[in-house]
């Protein structure tokens, strides 16, 4: 037990990948399927003489950005040179933004620990270029025998979203997955990037300190660097805090420096101090012009600016009348959203739909590892089926076996109907048939409910649904049984 | 007079007349080559056999009777600055000794395209950071009008090259006076154009915002010429000015009648050599003459300009310089490494030489944390004031004539102990840079048989007057009667 309550004060740097098809400075593509060093050029690969030339597509993202997490967009900025030596750094220096980048002075909402809502404060978010990637003979550099430089991701275009330290930081390690998670989210929204982590497109540095609650001072902080995923930075997050806390306890100082995150052990270790810091020795990049943005330019970008996740849940709820949890859980992926809304616009009945999709399609893709865009049932197909439902013509139970079967094969619901026989059983004569059947063959039941003990109807029921292959309309099956066994 | 000392405009004729042919002129400037070079040192390569290939596409072109460009089969030589596909650029340094460019300059790319045969790659101060070509790893160039001095640099061997013949026309570079010092000292003539005039693209960077591509020739005329081929829009250089390129030939013989020439009181103070002060003024006095009108102007800032350029210049180089480090392409040392820092310490200790380092270190200081604002933005507020010192000139004149150097052409090893009497020889030259302005060095008679060069500084994207000056300079001296 703590004598004091502490907590933590969290600041992320966060490296987005823009989805743009060219990289920042050359027109060298954009792409990680490419084999190494075939996506290159003077520029990228640092040759004398080769200049930048910036990608107004990358401008525009960063403005998207910047409007969609609320910030003060720059109408003036500059590129600077950050410069320090690396094998994967062709110039020797990175291009990148110092002072005036492109936004700055911005928010975002999340839940907050308290459950309301908390706007995180954002400082800033500038535009630099990729390093190339370096490839190991051995494990990691130290033990490698020669690493090899792929120049392929060399100036692709990165977005760096710093949160402000001061203004509503982080406050929790809760806090911090809720803001990454509605971060990434919110880039998802506006296309800017795919965020796929795995892939190195969303990467993030995170900073922490801890101090006495309630305290506006702040404690030295440690730069943890190396984190794979949202499970490694809370992992991280949750190793670091009670590491400094424990450290303030037992009266030794927090020293201000860069850690490592080993993945393996869970720890954080110590990787330079603050005396060690590198002089990046930032300078305004003489090769490359300010960059003035028009009113004009940044008007257009807010026009055309796509829906954001909060806008898109109120929204919703509005106009197909489901409830804010389902609502939350649809518009979570904008493809989802997008999926349910296709839906929608030829769907009679939104929340059968929404029910559908959250609990039936999302099962087939979560077992087929599939995302909603790789669905193999159509949006329009899926429309049909859940019509169908709702207008008696399939029972639920029959929609799931056409779903299944539609998601194999990727045929409409009349198709695999058609195909597999599994019209509903209109005909009273032949349900009629089958009913006497089944009240024939379990006497034993029959005089159990005769008896007035009702429960074992279920039991019958699932026996007609069962030979007629669940393509009997179950309230009619029902009435007709009550009314055979009271005969 | 051999064909390799004729002027562009005498050579374009006699091709179109047929009387020579494009190999022939190639030839004849191999010839003088294989006479001079021993001695001169003007080139680090030749690309003899290239040469003579593109002379006889040259010759076909003019065979085919099409419109042809009017700088084709005229033989030119390009600064080892500028990348070359497939031919070594060295920038006079051990650390690219072995690099052989994949693309081609833009200026480069744009004088082949006009039919122009490249003779070779001139020798230079290492990373275009000299001023004499002593400091070039390949060994010094000598001048041809007294082989004992300097030809000026860092564009020595393109300036050297063109007194001597050995070639008709040179692509230089100018951070500092890096075409005016040595087309001075050598007595030809040589342009910077306006910072943005010329893409910078494939030259290789020393201090980007102050470099500038431009041209060397025997004449203003032939500058004119070799900057019709290689100005305008670049979209691969962001600061090359999108504005329109005149035709700078069309304007040279218009007559200077009522121009107006301002001489700045703080370029003829203590330090100017006697001599070279009575030869720009017995110019400015031929000029008045013959209709121009000098008026006496101040640029107050101009005794910081050297300071403020050694700042900005260092500090933009040791960034541009960071490159070579041994990883992608040139120099990377042989010894066993224990780490990729202490590769690059090899690399970077055996690649550069002396002077190179000198900078490099220098502008590494002026950026560093603590030091950036007092070194480094504090050099960029002198910039700032010595653009607007030009700017208030310019209401009241058309253009500025100065001294190109303080001093003649100096004897090799004089001053390389030096570095900062070496620096004070840029004193006339570095405020063009820092502002931009486009200057041209024309000679103007020689002082105990050494060549004095003549500035003249005009408007930004006003190179048409500075010409059209220049020209009629020419014009009148050659005919003025010793004395006046
Ligand atoms: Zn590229």
């Amino acid at each position: 037990m703590h004598s004091r309550e502490y907590e933590p004060v969290i600041c992320f740097e966060t490296h987005v990948e823009l989805k743009t098809k060219s990289k920042l400075f050359c027109n060298c593509a954009v792409t990680h399927k490419a084999r190494p060093n075939t996506q290159i050029c003077p520029v990228c690969t640092g040759q004398p003489g080769a200049l930048p030339v910036l990608n107004k597509k990358a401008v525009e993202y960063a403005v998207r950005a910047g409007l969609a997490l609320n910030c003060a967009i720059n109408t003036r900025s500059r590129f600077a040179r950050k410069n320090y030596f690396y094998p994967d750094l062709p110039k020797g220096y990175q291009i990148s933004q110092y002072e005036l980048p492109f936004c700055e002075d911005g928010y975002l909402e999340i839940t907050g620990d308290d459950g309301r809502p908390y706007t995180v404060g954002i400082k800033r978010i500038h535009l630099e270029e990729d390093a190339g990637k370096l490839v190991h003979s051995a494990s990691s550099f130290e033990e490698s025998e020669y690493s090899l430089v792929d120049y392929n991701r060399s100036s692709v275009p990165l977005l760096e979203i710093v949160t402000d330290h001061e203004r509503n930081p982080l406050r929790s390690v809760r806090e911090a997955k809720a803001y990454l998670e509605k971060l990434r989210q919110v880039l998802k929204y506006i296309d800017i990037s795919d965020c796929v982590i795995e892939r190195g497109q969303f990467r993030c540095d995170v900073n922490v300190s801890v101090r006495p609650k309630g305290s506006s001072h702040f404690g030295n902080r440690a730069e943890i660097k190396n984190m794979a995923s949202f499970k490694f930075i809370t992992d991280a997050l949750q190793y670091e805090i009670q590491r400094q806390v424990e450290l303030i306890e037992s009266g030794k100082e927090v020293p201000q420096e860069t850690r490592l995150f080993d993945e393996t052990k869970k720890i954080t270790l110590p990787m330079r101090t603050k005396e060690d810091a590198p002089d990046y020795r930032y300078f305004p990049d003489p090769d490359l012009v300010e960059v003035e943005l028009e009113p004009g330019f940044i008007e257009s970008i807010e026009k055309t600016m796509p829906e954001l996740p909060d806008q898109r849940v109120r929204r919703v709820i509005d106009a197909y009348g489901i409830s804010k949890s389902d609502a939350l859980i649809l518009t979570k992926d904008r493809n989802v959203i997008n999926f349910f809304e296709t839906c929608a616009s030829t769907c009679s009945n939104p929340k059968k739909l929404c029910n559908w999709i959250i609990k039936d399609l999302f099962k087939l893709l979560n077992d087929a590892s599939l995302t909603i865009e790789s669905s193999p049932v159509a949006a329009e197909d899926f429309s049909r089926l859940v019509n169908l439902i709702s207008r008696g013509e399939i029972t639920e139970h029959m929609a799931r076996a056409i779903l299944e079967e539609m998601f194999v094969t990727g045929e409409g619901p009349e198709a695999v109907i058609e195909r597999k026989g599994l019209k509903p059983i209109k005909d009273a004569e032949r349900l009629e048939e089958i009913l006497g059947e089944v009240v024939s063959d379990n006497p034993d039941i029959v005089s159990q409910i005769k008896a007035g003990d009702t429960k074992p109807l279920n039991y019958l029921m699932g026996q007609v649904m069962k030979r007629t292959g669940g393509r009997a309309d179950p309230r009619t099956v029902r009435k007709l049984l009550a009314e055979k066994i009271k005969s | 007079m051999e064909l390799c000392d004729q002027s562009v405009s005498q050579l374009a004729q006699m091709l179109r007349k047929g009387e020579v042919s494009a190999r022939q002129i190639t030839e004849s400037v191999l010839k003088r080559i294989d006479e001079k070079e021993q001695l001169i040192h003007a080139y680090i390569t030749v690309t003899r056999e290239r040469a003579l290939e593109q002379a006889d596409l040259a010759d076909r072109r003019f065979a085919r009777g099409k419109r042809v460009p009017l700088l084709n089969g005229i033989p030119i030589a390009v600064k080892d600055n500028l990348c070359t596909k497939g031919i070594p650029t060295t920038c006079g340094s051990r650390i690219l000794e072995n690099y052989i460019p994949p693309y081609d300059a833009t200026a480069v790319k744009r004088v082949l395209n006009s039919g122009a045969v490249l003779i070779g790659k001139t020798n230079m101060d290492e990373f275009a950071m000299g001023s004499s070509t002593e400091t070039s790893a390949f060994g010094p160039t000598r001048n041809p009008i007294d082989p004992r001095r300097v030809p000026g640099g860092s564009s020595g061997g393109s300036a050297a090259a063109v007194q001597a013949g050995e070639t008709v026309l040179a692509i230089g570079s100018d951070t500092g006076g890096s075409i005016r010092q040595p087309a001075a000292y050598c007595g030809v003539v040589g342009i910077k154009p306006t910072y943005g005039r010329v893409s910078r693209y494939g030259l290789v960077s020393y201090a980007s915002s102050l470099d500038q591509v431009g041209a060397i020739g025997r004449s203003v005329e032939d500058c004119a010429l070799l900057l019709n081929a290689i100005c305008g829009h670049d979209r691969l250089d962001s600061t090359s000015a999108d504005i329109r390129k005149p035709d700078f030939r069309r304007f040279l013989k218009k007559d200077i009648k009522g121009i107006r020439i301002g001489l700045p009181k703080e370029y003829f103070i203590e330090g100017l050599d006697q001599g070279i002060k009575n030869q720009v003024y017995q110019a400015v006095a031929l000029l008045e003459h013959n209709g121009a009108r000098t008026v006496e102007i101040s640029l107050p800032h101009t005794r910081y300009a050297v300071s403020a350029y050694y700042l900005i210049a260092t500090a933009e180089a040791s960034s541009n310089l960071a490159r070579y480090d041994g990883v992608k392409y040139g120099l990377r040392s042989d010894q066993e490494h224990a780490d990729t820092v202490y590769m690059y310490e090899m690399t970077r200790s055996k690649g550069f030489g002396l002077e190179v380092k000198r900078r490099i270190m220098l502008g590494s200081y002026v950026l560093s944390a603590g030091y950036y604002d007092a070194y480094y933005l504090k050099a960029q507020k002198v910039r700032a004031l010595i653009k607007e010192d030009f700017d208030r000139a310019f209401e009241s004149v058309d253009c500025i004539i100065t001294p190109v150097s303080p001093c003649p052409p100096f004897e090799l090893g004089e001053k390389v102990q030096e570095p900062l009497q070496m620096y004070l020889v840029d004193i006339y030259t570095v405020s063009l840079n820092l502002s931009g302005l486009p200057g041209m060095s024309v000679g103007c008679g020689t002082v105990d048989g050494l060549p004095v060069g003549l500035q003249i500084i005009g408007r930004p994207f006003d190179e048409e007057t500075v010409l059209r000056v220049g020209h009629a300079y020419e014009e009148i001296s050659r005919n003025a009667q010793p004395g006046i």
